[in-house]
């Protein structure tokens, strides 16, 4: 098939209206997605065309949203279920980790729960420390939930077309900062849980990032390949589940690894990414692993304070030269 | 007789499920105390008129959820005792293969979706079936039970808002047993009539006698019509009484003198048995065999239920995804 250029957010309205005209059981709801076409406007053009029904406008009730999208997939639709900000994954924070995620286990697998939970989440847009969070490690110890974290508008379009596809709960989590980011999409080709991307190849240094952290570590990547060190960028896409194979592939090659991570460094992907290399590679290690994360902060709103608190292109080369020079 | 009316045959039936559910939930109280149910367990005695009145209104294909409390509404949905007692039990042929237990008690085939045990949690769940009915357009109503402390949670005020303004076939079925957990109702809650609740998202309401499964079946009756018809949802506050304390650590210290003798009076099975006096549908002996017959029907469930095999340990692992 062939392709189209679109913008990443472009590419999410594309997944949800391609999946709601093969499937007439996709539903959407969320705040503001139907006649306004979304606060971020990847809704636009869906009400238009697939109507009021389907594309459903809801009270500001997140708990009502993830619990009414949950009793209805369990029922036999596919509902997509928008928060409008990652952040708001904390008013509905019982529904998502007791009830979304536990449905199947709790029943002993008695029915299939197809939902789909799309947030924009992400920092670097000025919106200050309730509505910049990048919220995905929050679930990262819920067992039961699947989680994607596209960076490019076709894995955006693949991993929704999958998410909405999948009879699990899948979390999506849509940047804020990559919404305009344009790229080529192959209407109906899905990109699948689990399996994650070499996006640039190097022997010296293994980096690991998501999202708006893997264009800066690109971006890292272009300035040390001046300097002789060349790095190799892995994207996971999806942190549940996690495709560590790629990863520990990787480090057995470069013996270093950097993960880059858009949230402090506490309890999130990078840290379990580096647990499990230690735990698979250990004596493959030329250098010990580091971590790349924001601060231990809030996401604080002034300009510089907010650019100081997101992981830059020159923090993440430093680590990789601290890693190469180890 | 209206079609909201329960004929004397099914009046019978329901008392026979009023009792069975009594011997059922007394002995999963004697084999809590015999160590055999793991964690709390909540028991439902004083309560069985107001699942079993509430989901006879019901046919097949509508759904049912409910709370931590709901052995008596999984069972009234039609769950097998056996393999409800199973569960309760921990046994691999248990509703929910033992991963669920007794707060957890899910028969999707009968349309008992789910026991939920964070308050108030599936009432946003039970706008979702109704949500599918509608799209779907199958006709099938939502029967949620929740109890009277679910009132103060912010789920229920978002799921209600939502009903309303969607007018989803939802039954909010309120079990108002005067106590959240061991909190009185006036100690957490402004209103005295949790009914009125309802006014806020101007959706319809009733209180009925929850003791009377007659009464509980009839306004439940009319609720599920308006549903069916398209009217949205209905609330019903159903007053009842739980005869034993909220869960197994409860000191039963906050009941005052005479109030549980006062309610046992209007114990929902002699209030039934005395309905079918009244109609001369069974006489006493009648009765007597009809009590004693649910105590035989409850211990050769037990006893066969207790030798049934544990889980294999390898399907802790299955069904956390598909």
């Amino acid at each position: 098939m062939s392709t189209v250029s679109l913008t990443y957010r472009e590419a999410i309205a594309l997944a949800l209206a391609d999946a709601m005209d093969d499937d007439p059981d996709v539903l959407c709801l969320g705040e503001d997605i139907g006649a306004a076409g979304g606060v971020f406007k990847t809704t636009e053009g869906l009400f238009e065309r697939f109507g009021g029904e389907r594309v459903r406008d809801t009270p500001i009730s997140e708990q009502a949203i993830v619990g009414t999208a949950l009793g209805a997939a369990v029922t036999g639709l596919r509902p997509v279920a928008e928060l409008m900000f990652a952040d708001f994954a904390g008013v509905a924070f019982d529904q998502i980790a007791n009830q979304v995620a536990k449905y199947r286990y709790m029943s002993g697998g008695q029915a299939d729960v197809p939902i789909t939970i799309r947030m924009a989440s992400g920092a670097g847009l000025g919106f200050a420390a309730q509505h910049s969070q990048a919220t995905e490690n929050w679930f990262l110890n819920v067992p039961g939930l699947h989680i994607v974290v596209p960076a490019t508008p076709a894995d955006v379009y693949g991993l929704l077309r999958t998410a909405i596809d999948s009879n699990d709960p899948v979390l999506v989590f849509e940047h804020k900062a990559l919404f305009t980011q344009r790229g080529d999409v192959e209407p109906g080709r899905s990109v699948p849980l689990g399996v994650a991307e070499v996006v640039r190849t190097g022997g010296d240094v293994t980096v690991v990032a998501t999202q708006f952290m893997r264009w800066r570590s690109l971006e890292a990547a272009e300035a040390l390949e001046t300097e002789g060190v060349q790095v190799e960028v892995i994207d996971p896409r999806t942190l549940s589940p996690l495709d560590l194979d790629t990863i520990v592939t990787s480090v057995e090659r470069t013996g270093r690894l950097v993960c880059v991570q858009e949230s402090p460094p506490a309890g999130g992907w990078g840290a379990t990414v580096i647990a499990g290399v230690v735990e698979l590679a250990f004596d493959r290690l030329d250098a010990p692993p580091i971590l790349v994360a924001s601060d231990a902060t809030p996401v604080p709103y002034a300009g510089a304070m907010e650019d100081r608190w997101m992981p830059s292109a020159e923090r993440i080369a430093d680590a990789v030269r601290r890693s190469a020079e180890h | 007789m209206t079609a909201a009316e329960l004929s004397t045959d099914r009046l019978l039936d329901a008392h026979r499920s009023m009792l069975e559910i009594r011997a059922f939930e007394d002995e999963v109280a004697r084999l809590f105390l015999q160590n055999l149910v793991r964690g709390s367990t909540h028991l439902y005695q004083g309560q069985e008129a107001v699942a079993v009145g509430a989901c006879m209104a019901l046919r097949h294909g509508d759904t049912m959820t409910c709370t931590y409390r709901g052995h008596g509404a999984v069972l009234a949905m039609g769950a097998p005792a056996d393999r409800s007692l199973a569960e309760i039990l921990g046994k691999a042929d248990g509703l929910c293969g033992g991963k669920g237990g007794s707060m957890h008690l899910t028969d999707v085939g009968h349309g008992a979706l789910g026991s939920f045990a964070v308050v108030g949690a599936h009432l946003p769940f039970a706008c979702g079936a109704a949500l599918t009915s509608v799209t779907k357009d199958t006709g099938a109503v939502s029967l949620a039970f929740f109890g009277d402390g679910a009132t103060n949670i912010g789920a229920f005020h978002e799921a209600l808002n939502l009903a309303a303004v969607w007018r989803l076939p939802v039954i909010f079925m309120c079990e108002n047993n005067l106590y959240g957990e061991y909190s009185p109702l006036a100690s957490t809650t402004p209103v005295s009539r949790l009914a009125s609740r309802a006014d806020a998202y101007a959706m319809a309401s009733h209180q009925v006698d929850g003791n009377d499964v007659v009464a509980v079946h009839a306004v439940t009756a009319r609720a599920v019509e308006r549903a069916r018809s398209g009217d949205g949802p209905t609330f019903i506050e159903a007053l009842t009484y739980r005869h034993r304390g909220h869960s197994r650590s409860d000191p039963n210290a906050y009941r005052p003198d005479g109030e549980l003798e006062q309610w046992l009076e209007r114990d929902p099975i002699v209030v039934s048995e005395q309905t079918l006096k009244d109609r001369g549908a069974a006489s006493a002996a009648e009765l007597a065999t009809m009590r004693d017959r649910s105590q035989i029907w409850i211990d050769e469930i037990s006893a066969r239920v207790l030798a049934w095999p544990e889980p294999d340990l390898a399907a802790r692992f299955d069904d956390v995804v598909a």
